[in-house]
């Protein structure tokens, strides 16, 4: 299994992976076109793509460096609040906020990465968590600052002016999706691209055999950390629209649940594919906003979502169909 | 001041001693079986709920012993239908997994006992203040310090000398040559975690006299006690017991200086903690690292 994983990352896209490729992206583009007559809204759309880029974002790190973090929150969180914290006190740009929002996510992952990576496993995730919960207890005790429980509100997502141009992302809804989806488009061509790249290819030894590419030369730690960081970088990016999105930078954000919920996504879509993440993060975003509107008990069914995933398809919904096909 | 400095001191050796409980629950089935059981605040408040409702029927003080093993049942019930599966796979879904749990178990309680806190009688004896000038020092919360100290006692002792918990420190070291040695390990991983469980229903129950039920009581004790453990040294349930004492203590004493830091403050001993000694106050290199 895992040689054939290595190989559909690595080999050139057959031409069944041009069409599936051309397909998503094809879907992406259109997708406030056509989401309101299943009956989604166009911040749903949005709310997927920004998931998605969160959950493919921590798979950098789960799935193709094969190191799990549980705290993948703070750093989404940390996006939020640098965007919001920008717009309300420093700046009209949209831009720069969510480049402030990206730059303090990443800063901090780059901080605590490098407390926790000499750890594996399961300790390792446990102060992921850890780490992560300091950055909720500093937004929800910073009352002043941050708005605390009440979280951070007074801050709007303003138009773009590109030039003579201005690009409305302030008040109609469709024209924010295609702002998140160049954002999307952009992070996932350069995760791509890393991926490949020779880096990419020593992220995956480790994964596969750690203690082999010790022998190799590789300096383990180095390259966990740098994964970390850039995985925690995507996450950020992925949090800092989730800003302009609710105009509202909520402290749940940093909470270690929502961590929870973007390692789910991953799983779900699975976790050894590139594209599985965003499958799952759409499946999960868009179960959670229905359950969540029919039910009151929606945390059991988003319970029972963890614990049919994990005792049932370990492998997430793409792993599942590869094998089908295979078999 | 000195009372209001003595007050938080013994409210933070209170806390502590909750997070002990929980953490030493947490920690026995981390350390055995490399889960980390983020139900485990959930089983708590299924310890405090259950004395609430047997309580009434049979008396508080069977209720005591009886809502642990309660809720130790149906813990040793999950862990043999679902936890079991996961042990031989990445940590990845054993997080998940009882990371499902934990919404799944926090529903049934808010949809059985409702959203509101219930409060969990207790009886009238145990609420006395015994000092007039140190009112805080009432029958219940000496009750609740001597309950603690006697489980925790009783579970070294258990540890150190029966053979069950022989086995159990044999197997965080070493679960393959115990394995070797013909002792049924899935067994001996079930019973650990029924043990862990059994813990937190104790602390539910106690919990739920101190500060009343409600359904997400144990998610302010969860983290303190994963740091706890971490402060500690992962491995040594020694080290957790410190750990949980300690972070109890240093969040109550500043509480008195400074309110809204007590949540922080406990995150800034386990960082300066790990950046000092990395393997935790008493824990051993090479476990779990």
């Amino acid at each position: 299994m895992s040689t054939t994983t290595i190989g559909a990352v690595f080999a050139r896209p057959a031409r069944s992976n041009w069409v599936s490729l051309a397909l998503i992206w094809l879907v992406l583009i259109t997708m406030p076109l056509w989401i309101g007559a299943v009956g989604g809204y166009t911040a749903l759309a949005s709310r997927v793509l920004i998931f998605g880029l969160a959950a493919m974002g921590l798979n950098f790190l789960l799935g193709f460096t094969g190191v799990m973090s549980f705290g993948h929150a703070a750093y989404f969180g940390l996006g939020c609040y640098g965007t919001g914290l920008m717009l309300r006190y420093v700046t009209n740009s949209t831009l720069l906020a969510v480049l402030a929002g990206i730059v303090l996510g990443t800063l901090a992952g780059a901080l605590f990465g490098a407390l926790i990576v000499r750890r594996t496993g399961v300790y390792f995730a446990m102060l992921t968590i850890a780490f992560g919960q300091i950055c909720y207890y500093i937004a929800y005790s910073w009352n002043d600052f941050t708005g605390g429980y009440d979280g951070l509100r007074g801050f709007q997502r303003q138009p773009i002016g590109i030039g003579p141009w201005v690009i409305d992302i302030q008040n109609n809804g469709v024209t924010f999706y295609y702002f998140v989806f160049v954002v999307f488009a952009l992070c996932i061509a350069l995760m791509g691209l890393l991926l490949r790249s020779p880096f990419g290819r020593t992220l995956i030894a480790i994964r596969e055999n750690q203690r082999r590419a010790r022998f190799l030369g590789i300096p383990i730690e180095r390259h966990v950390w740098l994964s970390f960081t850039i995985s925690t970088f995507f996450t950020a990016a992925g949090g800092a629209l989730y800003a302009l999105l609710n105009n509202f930078a909520d402290p749940s954000t940093l909470y270690y649940v929502i961590s929870g919920d973007i390692v789910i996504m991953a799983v779900m879509g699975g976790m050894r594919s590139f594209w599985g993440p965003l499958i799952g993060a759409a499946v999960f975003v868009v179960l959670q906003d229905t359950i969540s509107s029919m039910t009151v008990n929606w945390m059991s069914f988003i319970g029972l979502v963890f614990v049919i995933v994990v005792l049932f398809f370990p492998r997430g919904i793409l792993g599942f169909i590869r094998r089908r096909a295979v078999a | 001041m000195l009372t209001l400095v003595l007050f938080n001191i013994f409210n933070g050796v209170i806390l502590g001693l909750f997070y002990v409980l929980m953490a030493l629950g947490v920690a026995l089935i981390l350390n055995l079986s490399n889960v980390i059981n983020f139900a485990h605040g959930n089983f708590l408040a299924l310890g405090g709920y259950f004395a609430f409702v047997l309580g009434p029927i049979i008396g508080y003080w069977p209720a005591l012993l009886v809502a642990p093993f309660a809720v130790a049942l149906i813990g040793l019930i999950i862990e043999r239908t679902m936890i079991r599966r996961v042990y031989a796979r990445d940590p990845v879904y054993s997080l998940l997994l009882t990371f499902g749990l934990a919404f799944i178990i926090q529903d049934i309680c808010r949809t059985v006992w409702g959203p509101n806190g219930l409060p969990l009688s207790v009886p009238a004896a145990l609420g006395q203040p015994l000092s007039s000038e140190f009112f805080f020092f009432t029958g219940y919360r000496l009750f609740l310090i001597t309950v603690v100290i006697v489980a925790v006692i009783v579970l070294f002792l258990f540890l150190r000398f029966s053979r069950m918990g022989t086995r159990i420190r044999a197997g965080t070291l070493d679960m393959e040559t115990v394995a070797a040695l013909g002792i049924n390990v899935r067994w001996l991983r079930s019973f650990n975690f029924a043990l862990g469980i059994f813990l937190a229903g104790l602390a539910g129950v106690l919990a739920g006299g101190q500060i009343g039920l409600n359904p997400n009581m144990g998610d302010d004790l969860l983290m303190p006690s994963f740091i706890a453990i971490i402060v500690g040294g992962v491995g040594s349930l020694t080290g957790t017991l410190i750990g949980g004492v300690l972070i109890g203590v240093a969040a109550a004493v500043t509480t008195v200086f400074f309110p809204s830091g007590n949540e922080v403050v406990i995150y800034l001993i386990m960082t300066l903690v790990l950046l000092i000694r990395p393997r935790g106050l008493l824990g051993e290199e090479g476990l779990l690292t």
